[in-house]
């Protein structure tokens, strides 16, 4: 059923990486992303490895909802393994026809897979230990600074902040649309693509109405309240660093530090 | 035409940690011709109850017969489930799609694969019972029209079918007055014609007494009640106790009677109050 559906990945919980500040984590995700393009060999990422298992461990969300993650991304992993393997010049090990792999390949390979898996862990622990609204929250004030160049940081977040909000809602929406009409007899499930595609007119159209006249009214209902964005808004949940997150940055620091380290010195 | 429903239970979100029992072992039987009112509080089952009569959810488990057929056999054809058993939803006006309200109405009947004329002919019959009249309104957009409009053509969709059962998710929410009579007499007019049963859900106590038959009370998921309505509006503390309203008619006789007016509180016509109370004060005056 559609309402079954989950948005992003945020995974409830209460542990000590769930309540650190969102700016303190999107920051550190960041870091953490260009590190690994600092790093450059085996030990520096074995180093991350360490690192990232240990925020998991301390997050305590499941393993195996952080590998379900990576199941939509395992097919461009491959992709680059095999592109790798294959197309890289350098010492043949092993040839058939016109394939052949050579050592460098075969490195460069087994490389930028651990790369990219560190990556997409590393910034899906972002994701999963924080809620879309604090994400928005986060982003909008480390934007703020850009917003004295003319960035519209927060009716950017204020935007995503409002999609966010009415996904579940027009969720809610399609599914009762979709029993309206398949009380009326009309079938989804069945009949080819064309069939299928045409079969989505009743649905859809109905779904925009529906969303023009949230939106219309949701519009309403934040002038009737006086909201005109912009400067001096204070907010119900207001962010602030606390002793936890000043720690993360310094360890942070470290780790950048000896990503450098590994970088100048193996 | 009868259904029968014995012991369904419905679980939402089954093995999550927000996992609710929607429905409780549900059981009862309604006959044909029948007028059937049902009323609980929101959040009680009723739309989780409405959508398993015509398949579009099925129970976990419990046997749901319509007519002789077993709906909640595996492999019963829904189309003919749902041209057996008719159902309008809350609101049903946001399901319109169609650029004619006569293309709109002709959306149920031709997904039965009926030939063109009876489509035109089910379509005619469909708007005209439903009180509007087909050649001035055939042609507009859907959403050109009037709320209480709008709401009679979504109705007259679901109508077009032809359905054997009706069922009317709360068809006069949001309504004003005026349209909100007009669908309560449109209804009993669809319960003269064709379809022999009609299921009504309501928040809206006078409809239910003056309109049903039976009255089926639902509460967290239970069915509490299930008699005639004289039945159940006598139990007027147990209703207020789930949160649900009284008829008008029934709350002025106990409140009569709670000022010491001795008259009996199972009544929900005015007729009826009013020769009760006539009787009353009659007696009184024979004493005096």
């Amino acid at each position: 059923m559609v309402r079954d559906i989950t948005l992003g990945q945020y995974f409830p919980g209460e542990s000590w990486v769930h309540r650190l500040d969102p700016r303190t984590k999107i920051i550190v995700s960041l870091t953490y992303i260009v590190a690994l393009f600092i790093l450059h060999t085996f030990i520096g990422f074995a180093f991350a490895t360490v690192v990232l298992i240990a925020a998991i461990a301390i997050s305590k969300v499941p393993p195996k909802f952080i590998l379900r993650g990576l199941k939509p991304i395992f097919l461009i992993i491959i992709f680059t393994f095999v592109l790798n393997l294959f197309m890289y010049p350098g010492d043949v090990l092993w040839h058939l026809g016109f394939l052949k792999i050579t050592e460098q390949g075969l490195y460069k390979a087994v490389f930028l897979a651990v790369r990219l898996v560190l990556l997409i862990i590393g910034s899906s622990m972002l994701t999963l230990t924080t809620r879309p609204i604090s994400l928005t929250d986060g982003i909008e004030s480390l934007l703020k600074p850009a917003a004295k160049v003319g960035v519209p940081a927060h009716e950017l977040a204020m935007m995503m902040t409002i999609a966010l909000r009415f996904i579940p809602t027009l969720l809610e929406e399609t599914d009762k649309i979709m029993k309206a009409q398949q009380a009326r007899g009309a079938d989804f499930e069945t009949g080819n693509i064309l069939n299928r595609a045409k079969n989505l007119i009743p649905i859809l159209v109905p779904l925009f109405i529906s969303a023009f006249r949230i939106a219309q009214d949701m519009a309403m209902a934040m002038e009737a309240r006086c909201y005109r964005g912009g400067e001096h808004r204070t907010r119900m949940n207001a962010m602030h660093y606390g002793k936890s997150d000043a720690l993360v940055f310094v360890l942070t620091a470290l780790f950048v530090g000896l990503c450098v380290l590994e970088r100048m010195y193996i | 035409m009868s259904i029968q429903v014995k012991n369904i239970n419905h679980v939402y979100n089954k093995g999550l940690p927000d996992e609710t029992a929607a429905l409780v072992d549900i059981s009862f039987e309604i006959i044909d011709g029948e007028f059937v009112g049902i009323i609980g509080h929101t959040g009680s089952g009723k739309s989780t109850l409405l959508q398993h009569l015509n398949g579009l959810l099925k129970p976990d488990d419990g046997q749901i017969i319509v007519g002789d057929t077993d709906i909640t056999a595996s492999g019963a054809s829904m189309l003919e489930i749902r041209r057996k058993v008719g159902l309008v939803f809350q609101y049903p006006e946001y399901q319109l799609f169609e650029e004619t309200v006569a293309a709109d109405v002709a959306f149920g009947p031709k997904n039965l694969g009926l030939t063109q004329e009876e489509i035109d002919d089910r379509v005619r019959t469909a708007i005209e019972l439903v009180g509007l009249d087909y050649d001035d309104i055939k042609d507009k957009s859907p959403f050109d029209l009037s709320g209480g409009q709008k709401r009679r053509v979504a109705i007259a969709g679901v109508i077009a079918m032809r359905p054997e059962v009706l069922i009317l998710d709360e068809p006069t929410a949001g309504l004003d007055p005026q349209a909100h009579q007009d669908v309560l007499s449109m209804v009993r007019k669809i319960h003269e014609g064709d379809t022999s049963i009609i299921i009504l859900v309501s928040h809206n106590m006078n409809d239910i007494a003056q309109l049903s038959d039976r009255v089926l009370v639902m509460d967290e998921g239970r069915m509490v009640m299930n008699g005639t309505p004289k039945e159940v509006f006598s139990r007027g503390d147990e209703l207020e106790a789930m949160g649900l309203d009284l008829p008008d008619v029934t709350c002025l006789m106990r409140d009569l009677r709670s000022r010491g007016l001795n008259v009996p509180t199972d009544i929900f016509t005015e007729y009826e109050a009013e020769q009760a109370i006539c009787k009353v004060i009659k007696g009184q005056e024979e004493k005096a």
